[in-house]
């Protein structure tokens, strides 16, 4: 049975793709670990941790879930909510921690 | 359901599972992101302890997540091994995927068992709710994906499962790697983000 018979409709990459993607999810979480640990990092934590975990996101939605190479209708069912989620978690931290930010500013002024 | 039946394919030419998966994987998105919402806006609320940085074990987790993170590297050498009629590679990387599975929930479960003993429940504080919520929430989804694999596994095992059942294991395999990804969410958002 060939590829597209079966629905398939893209060419996955190579087991040494997946190998790769691998190493690069072990060393980016050992950075995420490491950087919790080292006082050094204390000030740029947040940032940094937000970076390596979107970098780990990706590599796992583009290679092990195959949108890199995959039909781009999939990205859009799966980036469209994905959008509106991080923009209904923003809108609700500004909600509760933006009206206290500006609560106390006025309060203070 | 005949085979024919399950390899349908849409006007747009892509398989008709492949698509609703999608879909349902993007309301996935929605309800994950309302409960780490919710676990970010009661953050740093909670009037008792214990509090997170008094419980949370970081060294326990990140070996959590090293053996999710592996689970995923299984689950597509599983589909690949499946894809070239490989079944024998696909039965042990089907069973390897699952069992790293049960590993991460058996770990989740001491997890939750020291933080009762610690005396932190739902009802304890807002940490408390919210953590178990989201957390509990991601292992249910862990059970019905081990559930799953082991399913596909056992149909293996019966040969039932081979290269014509190709979309069936990437199917489950975007499931497994959904999971994944939101657990990389959350191990950063908050473990590690205290």
């Amino acid at each position: 049975m060939t590829e597209r018979s079966e629905g398939t409709e893209h060419k996955h990459p190579t087991v040494d793709v997946y190998l790769r993607v691998a190493a690069a999810l072990v060393i980016l979480t050992v950075l995420e670990v490491g950087a919790f640990y080292v006082p050094a990092f204390r000030p740029v934590l947040v940032p940094v941790l937000l970076v390596l975990s979107a970098a780990k996101f990706a590599l796992v939605v583009m290679f092990y879930m195959h949108l890199k190479a995959d039909n781009t209708f999939f990205t859009f069912l799966f980036g469209a909510p994905l959008l509106l989620a991080v923009g209904v978690m923003a809108a609700l931290l500004f909600l509760f921690f933006g009206a206290l930010t500006l609560r106390g500013a006025a309060g203070a002024g | 359901m005949t085979h024919a039946a399950a390899t349908h394919q849409t006007s747009m030419g892509l398989d008709n599972r492949k698509m609703a998966f999608w879909a349902f994987i993007g309301s996935e998105c929605l309800l994950f992101g309302s409960l780490i919402s919710t676990y970010l806006v009661y953050k740093g609320r909670s009037v008792v302890g214990p509090y997170p940085h008094e419980i949370l074990n970081i060294p326990f987790t990140s070996v959590s997540t090293f053996d999710l993170l592996m689970s995923s590297l299984m689950m597509v050498l599983a589909l690949a091994a499946v894809q070239r009629g490989d079944m024998k590679w696909g039965k042990i990387w089907l069973f390897s995927t699952a069992l790293l599975g049960l590993v991460f929930l058996g770990g989740q479960v001491i997890e939750f068992t020291e933080f009762v003993h610690k005396g932190l429940t739902m009802s304890t504080n807002l940490f408390g709710c919210t953590f178990f919520v989201l957390t509990g929430t991601h292992g249910a989804h862990v059970a019905i994906g081990v559930l799953w694999l082991l399913t596909l596994w056992v149909r293996a095992l019966q040969g039932k499962l081979g290269p014509a059942n190709a979309m069936t294991v990437e199917i489950s395999g975007l499931y497994w790697h959904f999971v994944d990804v939101v657990w990389i969410i959350i191990f950063t958002v908050v473990y590690l983000i205290q």
